[in-house]
C-alpha cells in the first residue's frame, strides 16, 4: 500500500508540474502537440528513473560535500545515454525536440527529486518515487500539449476533431504556452481551494 | 558588421531567449517580484553567460572536438558551467565585496539556469565564429535582462491591483507573460540581411 502511496504522490499531491511548478522550460517549450509533449515526458522520466536508482544506490559512498557535483554527473550521464539513443532510434523526434533534450540536465526536477528523495531512501522507493513524478510530469505535459493541440490546430494525437481554420495559431506559437498553462495551473488552484 | 546587428537584433527581440525559446523560465518566474532583484539577476545572468559562453567554445573548439569527445559535450559543459559559477563566487568575495553584495544571491542560482547551458550549446550547433558566439551570448543576456525587467516591472503593477483568488501568484504571472510574449511576436518579422 505504501509503494502505491509513493507513485500516487508524484502524480497528483507532488505534481511536479501543477504542485510544484519544477521544470517549467520544457514544460513551456516542447508542448506545441500532445505527443511532442508526451515524448519529453518519457524522456525526462526515463532519466530520472535512471538517475533516482543509481543516486540511493551510491548515495552512503558519496561525500556530503560533493555531494551536488556528483549527482549532476550522473545526470548528466544518463542524459547522453538517452541523447546517442534517440539520435539513433528516433532521429525525427529528436530533432523536434532540438535543445530540450540536453537540457534535460538542468531540469530542476531530477536534481531535486535526487536531493529530496533518492539520497535517503532505498533504491526500490526511489525507482517507484522516479516512476510517479516522471509519470506527474508526462501527464502534465501530455494534458498541456493536448489543450494546445485542440486548441491550436483542431488536432488531438494527430486525429482531426474540428477543421483547422477555426484553430487559434497562437496556441501553437510562444504566447499560446504561457496563457494555455496559466489557465490549467488556475483550474487545479480551484480544486485545491475547494 | 551586419552579421553582429543581425544577431543582436534577432536575439534580444526576434528570438528573444525568455519569451520566444523558452528558456531560463525559472529565474523568470521566481526572481521577477521586484525590478531591482530582476535588474540584478540580469547583470548576474550577463556575466556568468558571456564568461560560459567563452570557455566552453574554447573547450569544444580545442578538446572535444580535436580528440573526437564530442558526445561528452553535455557533461563537460555542464561541470564547467557549475565550476565556473562556483569560482566566480569565491573570486568576487574576495576582489569586490560590494559587487558580490549585489550579485552574489543570485550566483547559485545561474548553475541550474537552463539560459546558460542551451546559450552554450547554441553556439555550438550554429557553428558560429568565437567573436559572433560572444556577440550572441551578450545580446541574448541583454533579452533576457530586457524581458524579466519588463515582466517585474507588470508584476509590481499587479501586486497591487485586486485579481481572483485562483488566479493569484504564477496564473496570472503565466498569463502576463504570455501577452508579452504575443508583444515580442511583432517582432517576428523584422529580418537584416
Amino acid at each position: 500500500m505504501n509503494k502505491l502511496k509513493i507513485i500516487l504522490n508524484g502524480i497528483i499531491t507532488e505534481n511536479p508540474t501543477f504542485v510544484l511548478l519544477l521544470g517549467m522550460c520544457p514544460t513551456l517549450g516542447t508542448t506545441s502537440s500532445a505527443i511532442n509533449g508526451m515524448s519529453m515526458g518519457l524522456a525526462t522520466m526515463f532519466v530520472l528513473m535512471c538517475s533516482n536508482v543509481v543516486i540511493s544506490l551510491i548515495k552512503d559512498f558519496i561525500p556530503d560535500k560533493v555531494r551536488i557535483p556528483s549527482f549532476v554527473v550522473i545526470i548528466a550521464a544518463f542524459v547522453t545515454v538517452l541523447q546517442l539513443c534517440m539520435q539513433a532510434y528516433l532521429p525525427d523526434l529528436y530533432k523536434s525536440l532540438g535543445l530540450f533534450i540536453p537540457l534535460i540536465v538542468v531540469n530542476c526536477i531530477i536534481l531535486g527529486r535526487a536531493e529530496a528523495f533518492a539520497s535517503k531512501n532505498n533504491p526500490f522507493d526511489s525507482l517507484l518515487d522516479g516512476v510517479g513524478i516522471g509519470l506527474g510530469f508526462t501527464l502534465a505535459l501530455t494534458l498541456l500539449g493536448g489543450v494546445r493541440e485542440l486548441l491550436g490546430t483542431g488536432k488531438l494525437f494527430n486525429h482531426t476533431i474540428y477543421p483547422e481554420e477555426f484553430g487559434a495559431l497562437a496556441f501553437i506559437l510562444a504566447p499560446g504556452a504561457f496563457i494555455a498553462l496559466g489557465f490549467l495551473i488556475a483550474i487545479v488552484n480551484y480544486f485545491k481551494n475547494r | 558588421m551586419l552579421t553582429y546587428i543581425s544577431i543582436f537584433i534577432t536575439a534580444i527581440f526576434v528570438n528573444n531567449i525568455i519569451l520566444s525559446q523558452f528558456l531560463g523560465i525559472c529565474p523568470f518566474l521566481g526572481v521577477s517580484k521586484k525590478i531591482d532583484s530582476a535588474l540584478g539577476m540580469g547583470a548576474a545572468v550577463t556575466f556568468v553567460m558571456l564568461l560560459a559562453t567563452i570557455v566552453t567554445y574554447l573547450m569544444q573548439a580545442y578538446i572535444l572536438t580535436p580528440f573526437g569527445l564530442g558526445y561528452m559535450q553535455t557533461i563537460a559543459f555542464i561541470l564547467v558551467i557549475a565550476a565556473l559559477v562556483q569560482m566566480l563566487e569565491i573570486i568576487l568575495k574576495k576582489v569586490s565585496p560590494s559587487l558580490y553584495q549585489a550579485l552574489g544571491v543570485f550566483l547559485p542560482l545561474i548553475t541550474t539556469n537552463c539560459a546558460i547551458l542551451g546559450v552554450a550549446i547554441l553556439v555550438i550547433q550554429k557553428d558560429y565564429s568565437l567573436i559572433e558566439s560572444v556577440a550572441y551570448a551578450v545580446s541574448t543576456a541583454i533579452g533576457f535582462t530586457l524581458a524579466l525587467t519588463i515582466f517585474a516591472g507588470i508584476r509590481e503593477q499587479l501586486s497591487l491591483s485586486n485579481i481572483p483568488k485562483t488566479m493569484q501568484g504564477i496564473p496570472i504571472a503565466l498569463i502576463t507573460a504570455g501577452l508579452l510574449a504575443m508583444a515580442f511576436m511583432g517582432f517576428s518579422g523584422v529580418k537584416i540581411c
